[in-house]
């Protein structure tokens, strides 16, 4: 299956802003962010096809995923 | 009360009162500038110092704004912004907590901070600043950590709370707070470039799921730090947030977080599924 992946922020950095990504059936989300080199404490915001998502979520075909640091300061 | 009311009319011209006016009002009948501020929104007449809101905030909704009490927690990056904008806007109770003393590394993007004021604390020198931007505004500094066992003393009869904080645990807690208190909650947070903003009502869990991957620390502003304008930004988000909220207009971000990236200029709004909660009144 085929997803398109969106980085934000400083996850852009050294990789890319958007990229469509032939994922196996029935991937979850975290699998996803380990395959970056990113750790799931790194992670701010799951956003899957416009919502809210989890880590654990399943992707299907055509999902859109976008993935966001986590923001913390004041 | 009926002399104070008659002489404040009298100097009102076209409509509108000059600070002047209220300034002598307040020294005449002894009366604090508060006191003043009140009798004339409640009577209708509109101080000249709003005159730029007038064709967006009526007489009534500024009268409003002056009745209402918010807290900002948190006077550093956001909350420097906040309170100076709060201020301005004419709302007449604010509650300045924090805990910290201003330090050198504050200097690049904390607004309240200046060379002379390190080493003071931060919630007394907003007062202090209040005070000079809008003496009509009652300021309450309270140098302490907020946290969910002092919160409903440190936070008693706040309309709404602002997020200001630079800590996630913090921030967890004020919303858990506001729940239990029955406030709506104005979030912001920002690092580096980047920055959001959510409103949260009573019994949502926006925030709870903003950080819901959270564990431990801080987010990316541990590496990049915070530049001068970007709390200035996401502060004056918030502002907007808390005057709409204030006043029941417009569409507050409610079960959505707008996120902002300054470096490529981009906005991206992130829904989360309402949770059924009834309506609440901030005011």
């Amino acid at each position: 299956m085929k997803i398109t992946l969106k980085l934000f922020a400083t996850f852009r950095n050294g990789r890319f802003k958007i990229a469509e990504q032939e994922l196996a059936e029935g991937t979850e989300v975290r699998q996803v962010v380990l395959g970056l080199g990113l750790t799931e404490e790194e992670i701010g915001i799951v956003m899957l096809n416009g919502r809210h998502g989890e880590l654990d979520s399943k992707l299907a075909n055509g999902d859109t995923l976008s993935l966001f640091p986590l923001v913390g300061g004041g | 009360m009926r002399k104070v009311i008659t002489f404040l009319k009298e100097q009102t011209k076209d409509g509108l009162l000059p600070w002047s006016a209220q300034d002598a009002t307040a020294q005449r009948f002894h009366l604090s500038h508060a006191a003043v501020e009140l009798l004339a929104l409640q009577n209708g007449l509109y101080p000249a110092r709003y005159q730029r809101n007038r064709n967006m905030i009526q007489v009534d909704e500024q009268l409003r704004l002056f009745q209402s009490r918010v807290a900002v927690i948190g006077c550093g990056g956001l909350g420097g912004y906040v309170l100076e904008e709060l201020a301005r806007l004419g709302v007449g109770q604010i509650i300045a907590i924090d805990p910290d003393i201003f330090e050198e590394h504050n200097l690049n993007r904390q607004i309240l901070s200046t060379p002379a004021l390190l080493g003071q604390p931060k919630a007394a020198v907003a007062a202090e600043r209040l005070a000079q931007v809008n003496p009509a505004v009652t300021v309450t500094a309270i140098q302490d950590y907020f946290c969910l066992a002092n919160g409903h003393e440190l936070l008693a009869g706040a309309h709404i709370a602002v997020d200001a904080l630079d800590s996630i645990s913090y921030r967890l807690q004020l919303a858990e707070f506001c729940t239990l208190a029955g406030i709506p909650m104005v979030h912001g947070a920002i690092g580096g470039w980047y920055g959001h903003v959510a409103s949260q009502f009573p019994g949502e869990t926006t925030v709870q799921q903003i950080y819901r991957h959270w564990v431990a620390g801080k987010g990316i502003e541990q590496q990049l730090g915070n530049p001068s304008f970007t709390p200035a930004v996401v502060a004056s988000l918030e502002v907007a947030e808390v005057c709409k909220i204030l006043l029941g207009k417009g569409e507050p971000l409610r079960n959505r977080k707008l996120t902002i990236d300054l470096l490529e200029m981009e906005m991206q709004e992130i829904s989360y599924a309402p949770v059924p909660v009834t309506l609440v009144d901030a005011a």
